[in-house]
Protein backbone atom coordinates (compact mmCIF):
# COMPACT_ATOMS: atom_id res chain seq x y z
CA UNK A 1 0.00 0.00 0.00
CA UNK A 2 2.81 2.33 0.96
CA UNK A 3 4.49 1.51 -2.32
CA UNK A 4 1.30 2.41 -4.24
CA UNK A 5 0.97 5.76 -2.48
CA UNK A 6 4.64 6.60 -2.63
CA UNK A 7 4.53 8.72 -5.84
CA UNK A 8 1.82 10.91 -4.29
CA UNK A 9 4.53 12.52 -2.19
CA UNK A 10 5.58 14.43 -5.29
CA UNK A 11 3.51 17.45 -6.22
CA UNK A 12 4.12 16.99 -9.94
CA UNK A 13 2.71 13.45 -9.73
CA UNK A 14 -0.41 14.54 -7.84
CA UNK A 15 -0.97 17.20 -10.51
CA UNK A 16 -0.34 14.70 -13.28
CA UNK A 17 -2.88 12.24 -11.83
CA UNK A 18 -5.46 15.02 -11.62
CA UNK A 19 -4.79 16.12 -15.19
CA UNK A 20 -4.86 12.55 -16.55
CA UNK A 21 -8.13 11.73 -14.77
CA UNK A 22 -9.90 14.98 -15.69
CA UNK A 23 -8.54 14.98 -19.26
CA UNK A 24 -9.58 11.34 -19.66
CA UNK A 25 -13.13 12.24 -18.60
CA UNK A 26 -13.12 15.35 -20.82
CA UNK A 27 -11.97 13.60 -23.99
CA UNK A 28 -14.31 10.67 -23.38
CA UNK A 29 -17.30 13.01 -22.97
CA UNK A 30 -16.62 15.01 -26.14
CA UNK A 31 -15.51 11.80 -27.87
CA UNK A 32 -19.05 10.38 -27.69
CA UNK A 33 -20.14 12.96 -30.27
CA UNK A 34 -16.97 12.50 -32.30
CA UNK A 35 -17.48 8.75 -32.54
CA UNK A 36 -21.23 8.93 -33.20
CA UNK A 37 -20.69 11.49 -35.97
CA UNK A 38 -18.21 9.15 -37.61
CA UNK A 39 -15.43 11.70 -37.18
CA UNK A 40 -12.93 9.58 -35.21
CA UNK A 41 -10.26 10.56 -37.68
CA UNK A 42 -10.86 14.26 -36.93
CA UNK A 43 -9.48 13.82 -33.40
CA UNK A 44 -6.30 12.37 -34.79
CA UNK A 45 -6.09 15.12 -37.40
CA UNK A 46 -6.93 17.99 -35.06
CA UNK A 47 -4.23 17.06 -32.57
CA UNK A 48 -1.70 17.37 -35.39
CA UNK A 49 -3.28 20.61 -36.59
CA UNK A 50 -3.16 22.13 -33.12
CA UNK A 51 0.55 21.34 -32.96
CA UNK A 52 0.97 23.86 -35.82
CA UNK A 53 -0.96 26.44 -33.84
CA UNK A 54 1.16 25.78 -30.79
CA UNK A 55 4.34 26.35 -32.74
CA UNK A 56 3.00 29.50 -34.40
CA UNK A 57 1.87 30.95 -31.05
CA UNK A 58 5.26 30.26 -29.49
CA UNK A 59 7.04 31.99 -32.37
CA UNK A 60 4.71 34.99 -32.32
CA UNK A 61 4.91 35.26 -28.55
CA UNK A 62 1.14 34.80 -28.14
CA UNK A 63 -0.30 32.88 -25.16
CA UNK A 64 0.14 29.24 -26.16
CA UNK A 65 -3.22 27.93 -25.00
CA UNK A 66 -5.20 30.83 -26.48
CA UNK A 67 -3.29 30.82 -29.78
CA UNK A 68 -3.45 27.08 -30.26
CA UNK A 69 -7.15 26.86 -29.42
CA UNK A 70 -8.05 29.62 -31.89
CA UNK A 71 -5.97 27.78 -34.47
CA UNK A 72 -7.63 24.46 -33.66
CA UNK A 73 -11.14 25.89 -33.86
CA UNK A 74 -10.35 27.53 -37.22
CA UNK A 75 -9.03 24.23 -38.57
CA UNK A 76 -12.05 22.33 -37.21
CA UNK A 77 -14.54 24.81 -38.65
CA UNK A 78 -12.87 24.84 -42.06
CA UNK A 79 -12.93 21.02 -42.11
CA UNK A 80 -16.61 20.98 -41.18
CA UNK A 81 -17.62 23.60 -43.73
CA UNK A 82 -15.58 22.06 -46.56
CA UNK A 83 -17.14 18.69 -45.78
CA UNK A 84 -20.65 20.13 -45.53
CA UNK A 85 -20.37 21.87 -48.90
CA UNK A 86 -19.05 18.62 -50.32
CA UNK A 87 -16.19 20.33 -52.13
CA UNK A 88 -14.08 17.28 -51.32
CA UNK A 89 -14.69 14.29 -49.07
CA UNK A 90 -14.23 14.71 -45.30
CA UNK A 91 -11.28 12.30 -45.15
CA UNK A 92 -9.47 14.32 -47.81
CA UNK A 93 -10.38 17.64 -46.15
CA UNK A 94 -9.06 16.46 -42.78
CA UNK A 95 -5.96 14.99 -44.40
CA UNK A 96 -5.06 18.19 -46.27
CA UNK A 97 -5.79 20.76 -43.56
CA UNK A 98 -4.34 18.94 -40.58
CA UNK A 99 -1.17 17.54 -42.11
CA UNK A 100 -0.46 20.95 -43.68
CA UNK A 101 -0.85 22.54 -40.26
CA UNK A 102 1.38 19.89 -38.63
CA UNK A 103 4.05 20.39 -41.31
CA UNK A 104 3.81 24.15 -40.81
CA UNK A 105 4.46 23.64 -37.09
CA UNK A 106 7.48 21.42 -37.79
CA UNK A 107 8.85 23.99 -40.24
CA UNK A 108 8.48 26.78 -37.67
CA UNK A 109 10.20 24.54 -35.16
CA UNK A 110 13.11 23.98 -37.54
CA UNK A 111 13.54 27.73 -38.15
CA UNK A 112 12.98 28.98 -34.60
CA UNK A 113 14.11 25.85 -32.77
CA UNK A 114 15.16 27.28 -29.40
CA UNK A 115 12.15 25.75 -27.59
CA UNK A 116 12.68 22.31 -29.07
CA UNK A 117 12.56 20.58 -25.68
CA UNK A 118 8.97 21.49 -24.92
CA UNK A 119 7.89 20.61 -28.47
CA UNK A 120 9.31 17.10 -28.03
CA UNK A 121 7.15 16.73 -24.95
CA UNK A 122 4.16 17.89 -26.96
CA UNK A 123 4.70 15.14 -29.50
CA UNK A 124 4.98 12.29 -27.01
CA UNK A 125 3.59 13.64 -23.74
CA UNK A 126 5.28 14.36 -20.43
CA UNK A 127 4.12 14.56 -16.85
CA UNK A 128 7.16 16.26 -15.40
CA UNK A 129 6.10 19.80 -16.16
CA UNK A 130 2.46 19.52 -15.01
CA UNK A 131 1.67 22.49 -12.75
CA UNK A 132 -1.34 23.26 -10.56
CA UNK A 133 -2.45 25.80 -13.18
CA UNK A 134 -2.69 22.96 -15.75
CA UNK A 135 -5.01 21.06 -13.42
CA UNK A 136 -7.27 24.09 -13.21
CA UNK A 137 -7.20 24.58 -16.99
CA UNK A 138 -8.31 20.99 -17.64
CA UNK A 139 -10.93 21.23 -14.90
CA UNK A 140 -12.21 24.45 -16.53
CA UNK A 141 -12.40 22.77 -19.93
CA UNK A 142 -14.29 19.83 -18.41
CA UNK A 143 -16.81 22.20 -16.80
CA UNK A 144 -17.15 24.09 -20.10
CA UNK A 145 -17.71 20.89 -22.11
CA UNK A 146 -20.17 19.52 -19.56
CA UNK A 147 -22.09 22.81 -19.78
CA UNK A 148 -22.12 22.60 -23.58
CA UNK A 149 -23.46 19.05 -23.41
CA UNK A 150 -26.01 20.07 -20.78
CA UNK A 151 -27.30 23.26 -22.44
CA UNK A 152 -27.20 21.98 -26.03
CA UNK A 153 -28.40 18.46 -25.17
CA UNK A 154 -31.23 18.14 -27.67
CA UNK A 155 -29.75 20.20 -30.54
CA UNK A 156 -26.44 18.29 -30.18
CA UNK A 157 -28.17 14.93 -30.14
CA UNK A 158 -30.45 15.88 -33.04
CA UNK A 159 -27.61 17.18 -35.26
CA UNK A 160 -25.47 14.15 -34.43
CA UNK A 161 -28.25 11.67 -35.19
CA UNK A 162 -29.95 13.33 -38.12
CA UNK A 163 -28.29 16.59 -39.28
CA UNK A 164 -30.52 17.24 -42.28
CA UNK A 165 -33.80 16.82 -40.42
CA UNK A 166 -32.39 18.82 -37.50
CA UNK A 167 -31.65 21.73 -39.82
CA UNK A 168 -35.12 21.81 -41.35
CA UNK A 169 -36.62 21.48 -37.87
CA UNK A 170 -35.11 24.81 -36.91
CA UNK A 171 -31.87 23.73 -35.20
CA UNK A 172 -28.98 26.13 -35.87
CA UNK A 173 -26.67 23.38 -37.05
CA UNK A 174 -23.75 25.73 -37.81
CA UNK A 175 -23.74 27.13 -34.29
CA UNK A 176 -24.06 23.70 -32.68
CA UNK A 177 -21.17 22.36 -34.81
CA UNK A 178 -18.99 25.36 -33.94
CA UNK A 179 -19.59 24.98 -30.19
CA UNK A 180 -18.81 21.26 -30.36
CA UNK A 181 -15.63 21.96 -32.32
CA UNK A 182 -14.57 24.51 -29.71
CA UNK A 183 -15.04 21.94 -26.94
CA UNK A 184 -13.18 19.34 -29.01
CA UNK A 185 -10.25 21.65 -29.75
CA UNK A 186 -9.95 22.63 -26.09
CA UNK A 187 -10.04 18.98 -25.02
CA UNK A 188 -7.31 17.97 -27.43
CA UNK A 189 -5.15 20.97 -26.64
CA UNK A 190 -5.19 20.45 -22.88
CA UNK A 191 -4.80 16.70 -23.06
CA UNK A 192 -1.88 16.88 -25.46
CA UNK A 193 0.45 17.83 -22.63
CA UNK A 194 0.14 14.50 -20.82
CA UNK A 195 -0.59 12.23 -23.75
CA UNK A 196 1.25 13.81 -26.61
CA UNK A 197 -0.02 14.73 -30.09
CA UNK A 198 0.28 11.18 -31.34
CA UNK A 199 -1.93 9.49 -28.74
CA UNK A 200 -4.67 12.03 -27.94
CA UNK A 201 -7.03 10.56 -30.53
CA UNK A 202 -7.17 7.27 -28.61
CA UNK A 203 -8.70 8.94 -25.54
CA UNK A 204 -11.43 10.42 -27.77
CA UNK A 205 -12.31 7.12 -29.41
CA UNK A 206 -11.71 4.19 -27.02
CA UNK A 207 -14.01 5.14 -24.07
CA UNK A 208 -17.09 5.94 -26.24
CA UNK A 209 -16.59 2.73 -28.20
CA UNK A 210 -16.38 0.67 -25.01
CA UNK A 211 -19.47 2.47 -23.63
CA UNK A 212 -21.41 1.82 -26.84
CA UNK A 213 -20.67 -1.90 -26.53
CA UNK A 214 -22.27 -1.82 -23.08
CA UNK A 215 -25.43 0.21 -23.78
CA UNK A 216 -27.90 1.30 -26.45
CA UNK A 217 -29.10 4.37 -24.56
CA UNK A 218 -27.53 7.70 -25.44
CA UNK A 219 -27.68 9.08 -21.88
CA UNK A 220 -26.07 5.97 -20.40
CA UNK A 221 -23.42 6.00 -23.11
CA UNK A 222 -22.40 9.57 -22.15
CA UNK A 223 -22.06 8.71 -18.44
CA UNK A 224 -20.29 5.40 -19.04
CA UNK A 225 -17.87 6.86 -21.54
CA UNK A 226 -16.90 9.72 -19.20
CA UNK A 227 -16.38 7.27 -16.34
CA UNK A 228 -14.29 4.90 -18.46
CA UNK A 229 -12.16 7.83 -19.66
CA UNK A 230 -11.53 9.02 -16.10
CA UNK A 231 -10.65 5.52 -14.86
CA UNK A 232 -8.27 4.93 -17.79
CA UNK A 233 -6.52 8.23 -17.06
CA UNK A 234 -6.23 7.56 -13.33
CA UNK A 235 -5.11 3.93 -13.57
CA UNK A 236 -2.87 4.64 -16.54
CA UNK A 237 -1.03 7.46 -14.80
CA UNK A 238 -0.40 5.37 -11.69
CA UNK A 239 0.78 2.37 -13.72
CA UNK A 240 3.00 4.66 -15.73
CA UNK A 241 4.94 5.55 -12.59
CA UNK A 242 5.27 2.01 -11.27
CA UNK A 243 6.12 0.39 -14.61
CA UNK A 244 8.31 3.30 -15.65
CA UNK A 245 6.61 3.68 -19.04
CA UNK A 246 5.61 7.06 -20.53
CA UNK A 247 2.17 8.24 -19.39
CA UNK A 248 0.64 8.51 -22.92
CA UNK A 249 1.17 4.89 -23.97
CA UNK A 250 0.18 3.56 -20.53
CA UNK A 251 -3.14 5.44 -20.46
CA UNK A 252 -3.97 4.29 -23.99
CA UNK A 253 -3.02 0.70 -23.17
CA UNK A 254 -5.28 0.71 -20.09
CA UNK A 255 -8.14 1.86 -22.35
CA UNK A 256 -7.27 -0.87 -24.81
CA UNK A 257 -7.30 -3.48 -22.04
CA UNK A 258 -10.78 -2.26 -21.00
CA UNK A 259 -11.90 -2.48 -24.62
CA UNK A 260 -10.68 -6.08 -24.94
CA UNK A 261 -12.26 -7.08 -21.61
CA UNK A 262 -15.65 -5.63 -22.55
CA UNK A 263 -15.34 -7.17 -26.00
CA UNK A 264 -14.77 -10.60 -24.47
CA UNK A 265 -17.67 -10.17 -22.04
CA UNK A 266 -20.27 -8.74 -24.44
CA UNK A 267 -19.05 -10.75 -27.43
CA UNK A 268 -21.06 -10.63 -30.59
CA UNK A 269 -23.78 -8.39 -29.10
CA UNK A 270 -21.31 -5.63 -28.21
CA UNK A 271 -19.62 -5.92 -31.55
CA UNK A 272 -22.97 -5.64 -33.33
CA UNK A 273 -23.63 -2.38 -31.50
CA UNK A 274 -20.39 -0.74 -32.60
CA UNK A 275 -20.42 -2.25 -36.09
CA UNK A 276 -22.44 0.58 -37.59
CA UNK A 277 -21.30 3.42 -35.35
CA UNK A 278 -20.15 5.74 -38.10
CA UNK A 279 -23.03 6.45 -40.40
CA UNK B 1 -57.85 30.95 -46.09
CA UNK B 2 -54.46 31.58 -47.66
CA UNK B 3 -51.98 28.76 -48.34
CA UNK B 4 -49.43 27.65 -45.71
CA UNK B 5 -46.78 27.45 -48.40
CA UNK B 6 -47.15 28.78 -51.90
CA UNK B 7 -44.78 27.92 -54.76
CA UNK B 8 -44.95 30.15 -57.84
CA UNK B 9 -42.96 29.16 -60.97
CA UNK B 10 -40.30 27.49 -58.83
CA UNK B 11 -37.25 26.10 -60.63
CA UNK B 12 -34.49 24.20 -58.80
CA UNK B 13 -31.23 22.60 -59.85
CA UNK B 14 -28.38 20.78 -58.14
CA UNK B 15 -25.98 22.38 -60.58
CA UNK B 16 -27.07 20.57 -63.76
CA UNK B 17 -30.44 20.24 -65.48
CA UNK B 18 -33.39 21.49 -63.42
CA UNK B 19 -34.91 18.91 -61.07
CA UNK B 20 -38.00 21.09 -60.71
CA UNK B 21 -39.20 23.35 -63.52
CA UNK B 22 -41.83 26.11 -63.14
CA UNK B 23 -43.63 24.34 -60.31
CA UNK B 24 -46.81 25.97 -59.03
CA UNK B 25 -48.29 24.53 -55.88
CA UNK B 26 -50.40 25.76 -52.97
CA UNK B 27 -50.39 23.82 -49.72
CA UNK B 28 -53.80 24.75 -48.35
CA UNK B 29 -54.45 24.59 -44.58
CA UNK B 30 -56.12 21.32 -43.62
CA UNK B 31 -55.23 19.56 -46.86
CA UNK B 32 -53.98 15.97 -47.19
CA UNK B 33 -52.02 15.64 -50.39
CA UNK B 34 -50.02 12.88 -52.04
CA UNK B 35 -47.28 13.72 -54.53
CA UNK B 36 -46.77 10.96 -57.09
CA UNK B 37 -44.33 10.56 -59.94
CA UNK B 38 -41.60 8.26 -61.25
CA UNK B 39 -38.14 7.98 -59.66
CA UNK B 40 -36.16 11.14 -60.30
CA UNK B 41 -39.29 13.22 -60.92
CA UNK B 42 -38.35 15.68 -58.16
CA UNK B 43 -40.60 14.43 -55.34
CA UNK B 44 -37.95 14.64 -52.63
CA UNK B 45 -36.66 17.94 -54.05
CA UNK B 46 -40.18 19.34 -53.81
CA UNK B 47 -40.28 18.36 -50.13
CA UNK B 48 -36.92 20.04 -49.61
CA UNK B 49 -38.23 23.25 -51.18
CA UNK B 50 -41.28 23.16 -48.89
CA UNK B 51 -38.96 22.56 -45.92
CA UNK B 52 -36.74 25.44 -46.97
CA UNK B 53 -33.54 23.39 -47.25
CA UNK B 54 -33.43 23.70 -51.06
CA UNK B 55 -33.53 27.23 -52.47
CA UNK B 56 -35.03 27.75 -55.92
CA UNK B 57 -32.92 29.38 -58.64
CA UNK B 58 -36.05 30.99 -60.05
CA UNK B 59 -39.60 31.55 -58.84
CA UNK B 60 -41.00 32.42 -55.45
CA UNK B 61 -41.66 30.47 -52.26
CA UNK B 62 -44.02 32.16 -49.81
CA UNK B 63 -44.25 30.52 -46.39
CA UNK B 64 -46.70 31.70 -43.77
CA UNK B 65 -44.91 33.59 -41.01
CA UNK B 66 -43.75 31.36 -38.15
CA UNK B 67 -45.02 28.20 -39.83
CA UNK B 68 -43.98 25.08 -37.90
CA UNK B 69 -43.02 22.29 -40.28
CA UNK B 70 -42.02 18.75 -39.29
CA UNK B 71 -40.46 16.15 -41.52
CA UNK B 72 -40.53 12.36 -41.49
CA UNK B 73 -37.57 11.03 -43.51
CA UNK B 74 -37.55 7.77 -45.43
CA UNK B 75 -36.77 5.00 -42.96
CA UNK B 76 -33.99 3.81 -45.28
CA UNK B 77 -32.03 6.99 -44.51
CA UNK B 78 -32.03 6.54 -40.72
CA UNK B 79 -28.85 5.27 -39.01
CA UNK B 80 -30.36 2.43 -37.00
CA UNK B 81 -27.28 1.58 -34.97
CA UNK B 82 -27.26 5.03 -33.34
CA UNK B 83 -27.71 4.60 -29.57
CA UNK B 84 -31.10 6.18 -28.93
CA UNK B 85 -34.19 4.73 -27.33
CA UNK B 86 -37.66 5.50 -28.69
CA UNK B 87 -38.23 8.14 -25.98
CA UNK B 88 -34.84 9.82 -26.57
CA UNK B 89 -35.51 9.90 -30.29
CA UNK B 90 -38.93 11.55 -29.93
CA UNK B 91 -37.79 14.06 -27.28
CA UNK B 92 -34.91 15.42 -29.38
CA UNK B 93 -37.29 17.06 -31.86
CA UNK B 94 -38.46 19.75 -29.45
CA UNK B 95 -35.42 21.99 -29.57
CA UNK B 96 -36.90 25.37 -28.82
CA UNK B 97 -37.78 26.56 -25.35
CA UNK B 98 -36.55 23.95 -22.89
CA UNK B 99 -32.78 23.73 -22.44
CA UNK B 100 -32.48 20.95 -19.90
CA UNK B 101 -31.59 17.45 -21.10
CA UNK B 102 -34.42 15.63 -19.36
CA UNK B 103 -38.11 15.95 -20.17
CA UNK B 104 -40.34 18.21 -18.09
CA UNK B 105 -43.40 16.78 -16.41
CA UNK B 106 -45.63 18.25 -19.13
CA UNK B 107 -43.36 16.83 -21.82
CA UNK B 108 -43.46 13.37 -20.30
CA UNK B 109 -47.25 13.46 -20.40
CA UNK B 110 -47.18 14.64 -24.03
CA UNK B 111 -44.57 12.00 -24.92
CA UNK B 112 -46.69 9.27 -23.39
CA UNK B 113 -49.73 10.65 -25.16
CA UNK B 114 -48.17 10.69 -28.62
CA UNK B 115 -46.58 7.22 -28.21
CA UNK B 116 -49.84 5.60 -27.08
CA UNK B 117 -51.76 7.39 -29.81
CA UNK B 118 -49.44 5.80 -32.38
CA UNK B 119 -49.65 2.39 -30.68
CA UNK B 120 -46.02 2.28 -29.50
CA UNK B 121 -46.62 3.35 -25.90
CA UNK B 122 -45.02 0.28 -24.35
CA UNK B 123 -41.84 0.64 -26.44
CA UNK B 124 -40.53 3.93 -24.99
CA UNK B 125 -37.33 2.39 -23.55
CA UNK B 126 -36.53 0.14 -26.48
CA UNK B 127 -33.60 0.84 -28.79
CA UNK B 128 -34.85 2.01 -32.20
CA UNK B 129 -33.35 -0.97 -33.99
CA UNK B 130 -35.22 -3.43 -31.80
CA UNK B 131 -38.54 -2.59 -33.51
CA UNK B 132 -40.51 -3.84 -36.49
CA UNK B 133 -40.62 -1.81 -39.71
CA UNK B 134 -44.05 -0.39 -38.93
CA UNK B 135 -43.03 0.54 -35.39
CA UNK B 136 -39.90 2.26 -36.68
CA UNK B 137 -42.04 4.32 -39.06
CA UNK B 138 -44.25 5.33 -36.14
CA UNK B 139 -41.29 6.43 -34.02
CA UNK B 140 -40.32 8.99 -36.63
CA UNK B 141 -43.93 10.05 -37.06
CA UNK B 142 -44.07 10.48 -33.27
CA UNK B 143 -40.88 12.54 -33.34
CA UNK B 144 -42.40 14.84 -35.97
CA UNK B 145 -45.71 15.18 -34.10
CA UNK B 146 -43.93 15.91 -30.82
CA UNK B 147 -42.60 19.12 -32.40
CA UNK B 148 -46.26 20.22 -32.68
CA UNK B 149 -46.18 21.08 -36.38
CA UNK B 150 -48.85 22.79 -38.45
CA UNK B 151 -47.54 21.17 -41.62
CA UNK B 152 -46.30 17.57 -41.71
CA UNK B 153 -44.17 16.39 -44.63
CA UNK B 154 -43.43 12.69 -45.16
CA UNK B 155 -41.05 11.15 -47.68
CA UNK B 156 -42.33 7.76 -48.86
CA UNK B 157 -43.92 6.86 -45.51
CA UNK B 158 -44.95 3.41 -46.68
CA UNK B 159 -41.89 2.21 -48.55
CA UNK B 160 -40.65 -1.09 -47.21
CA UNK B 161 -43.60 -1.79 -44.91
CA UNK B 162 -46.21 -4.55 -45.22
CA UNK B 163 -49.83 -4.11 -46.29
CA UNK B 164 -51.26 -4.05 -42.75
CA UNK B 165 -48.81 -1.33 -41.69
CA UNK B 166 -49.58 0.63 -44.84
CA UNK B 167 -53.28 0.62 -43.91
CA UNK B 168 -52.44 1.66 -40.35
CA UNK B 169 -50.26 4.53 -41.49
CA UNK B 170 -52.92 5.68 -43.93
CA UNK B 171 -55.62 5.63 -41.23
CA UNK B 172 -53.36 7.43 -38.81
CA UNK B 173 -52.63 10.18 -41.30
CA UNK B 174 -56.35 10.46 -42.02
CA UNK B 175 -57.10 10.86 -38.31
CA UNK B 176 -54.36 13.46 -37.86
CA UNK B 177 -55.66 15.35 -40.86
CA UNK B 178 -59.20 15.21 -39.47
CA UNK B 179 -57.74 16.78 -36.32
CA UNK B 180 -56.63 19.78 -38.36
CA UNK B 181 -53.04 18.88 -39.32
CA UNK B 182 -52.01 19.74 -42.87
CA UNK B 183 -50.16 16.80 -44.47
CA UNK B 184 -48.21 16.36 -47.67
CA UNK B 185 -46.47 13.11 -48.53
CA UNK B 186 -44.65 11.59 -51.45
CA UNK B 187 -45.44 8.05 -52.56
CA UNK B 188 -44.76 5.69 -55.41
CA UNK B 189 -47.81 3.65 -54.44
CA UNK B 190 -50.67 4.82 -56.67
CA UNK B 191 -53.29 2.28 -55.66
CA UNK B 192 -52.36 1.57 -52.05
CA UNK B 193 -51.90 5.18 -50.97
CA UNK B 194 -52.51 7.91 -53.52
CA UNK B 195 -55.97 6.75 -54.63
CA UNK B 196 -57.14 6.90 -50.98
CA UNK B 197 -56.06 10.51 -50.42
CA UNK B 198 -58.39 13.47 -51.00
CA UNK B 199 -55.90 15.19 -53.26
CA UNK B 200 -53.06 14.14 -55.57
CA UNK B 201 -50.27 16.06 -57.32
CA UNK B 202 -48.73 14.35 -60.36
CA UNK B 203 -45.14 15.50 -60.67
CA UNK B 204 -42.55 15.02 -63.33
CA UNK B 205 -40.22 17.99 -62.89
CA UNK B 206 -43.33 20.16 -63.37
CA UNK B 207 -46.81 19.66 -61.97
CA UNK B 208 -48.64 17.64 -64.62
CA UNK B 209 -51.99 17.69 -62.82
CA UNK B 210 -53.40 18.28 -59.35
CA UNK B 211 -56.78 17.50 -57.82
CA UNK B 212 -58.99 14.70 -56.50
CA UNK B 213 -58.04 11.10 -57.47
CA UNK B 214 -61.01 10.71 -59.79
CA UNK B 215 -60.00 13.83 -61.69
CA UNK B 216 -56.27 13.18 -61.79
CA UNK B 217 -55.89 9.40 -62.14
CA UNK B 218 -56.63 9.38 -65.88
CA UNK B 219 -54.66 7.54 -68.57
CA UNK B 220 -53.54 10.73 -70.34
CA UNK B 221 -52.31 12.40 -67.14
CA UNK B 222 -50.53 9.22 -65.98
CA UNK B 223 -48.85 8.73 -69.32
CA UNK B 224 -47.54 12.27 -69.24
CA UNK B 225 -46.36 11.78 -65.63
CA UNK B 226 -44.75 8.36 -65.98
CA UNK B 227 -43.83 8.43 -69.66
CA UNK B 228 -45.51 5.05 -70.11
CA UNK B 229 -49.07 4.13 -71.06
CA UNK B 230 -51.30 3.12 -68.13
CA UNK B 231 -54.90 2.09 -67.79
CA UNK B 232 -57.34 3.13 -65.11
CA UNK B 233 -60.01 0.62 -64.07
CA UNK B 234 -62.71 1.10 -61.51
CA UNK B 235 -63.18 -1.17 -58.55
CA UNK B 236 -65.82 -0.45 -55.90
CA UNK B 237 -65.94 3.21 -56.88
CA UNK B 238 -62.13 3.59 -56.56
CA UNK B 239 -59.79 4.17 -59.48
CA UNK B 240 -57.23 1.36 -59.92
CA UNK B 241 -54.18 2.03 -62.05
CA UNK B 242 -52.66 -0.85 -64.02
CA UNK B 243 -49.77 -1.03 -66.48
CA UNK B 244 -50.91 -1.05 -70.05
CA UNK B 245 -49.07 -4.16 -71.27
CA UNK B 246 -50.73 -4.24 -74.67
CA UNK B 247 -49.40 -0.85 -75.68
CA UNK B 248 -45.95 -1.82 -74.41
CA UNK B 249 -45.84 -4.83 -76.64
CA UNK B 250 -46.64 -2.84 -79.77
Amino acid sequence: MGELLHPYEFEFFRNAVWVATLAGALCALVGVYVVLRGMSYIGHGLSHAIFGGYAASAVMGVNLVAGASVWGVLCAISITSITRRRVIGSDAAIGVITTASFAFGLALLAIFGEQAGSFDNLLFGSILGVAVSDVWLVAGALVFSALVVFLFWRPLLFTTFDPEVAEVSGVRVGLVDAVLMLALSLSILLTMQVLGVTLVAATLVIPPTVARMLTSSFTKMLWLSTLIGAVSGFVGMNLSYHLDIQSGPTIVLVGTALFLTVFLVTGRRGLGRVAGLAH
Amino acid sequence: MSALVELADVTCTYGGAPVLLDVNLDVAPGSLTGVVGPSGSGKTSLLRVLLGSLRPVAGRVARRDGLRVAYVPQVETVSWSFPVTVAECVLMSRTTGRRLPWASKAERVQLDDVLWRLGIGELADRHIRALSGGQQQRVFLARALFAEPELLLLDEPTSGVDVATRHDVLHLLGDLNAGGLTILLTTHDLNGIAAHLPSIVCLNRSVIAAGAPAAVLRPDVLERTYGAPMQVLEHGGMPVVVDSFESRRS
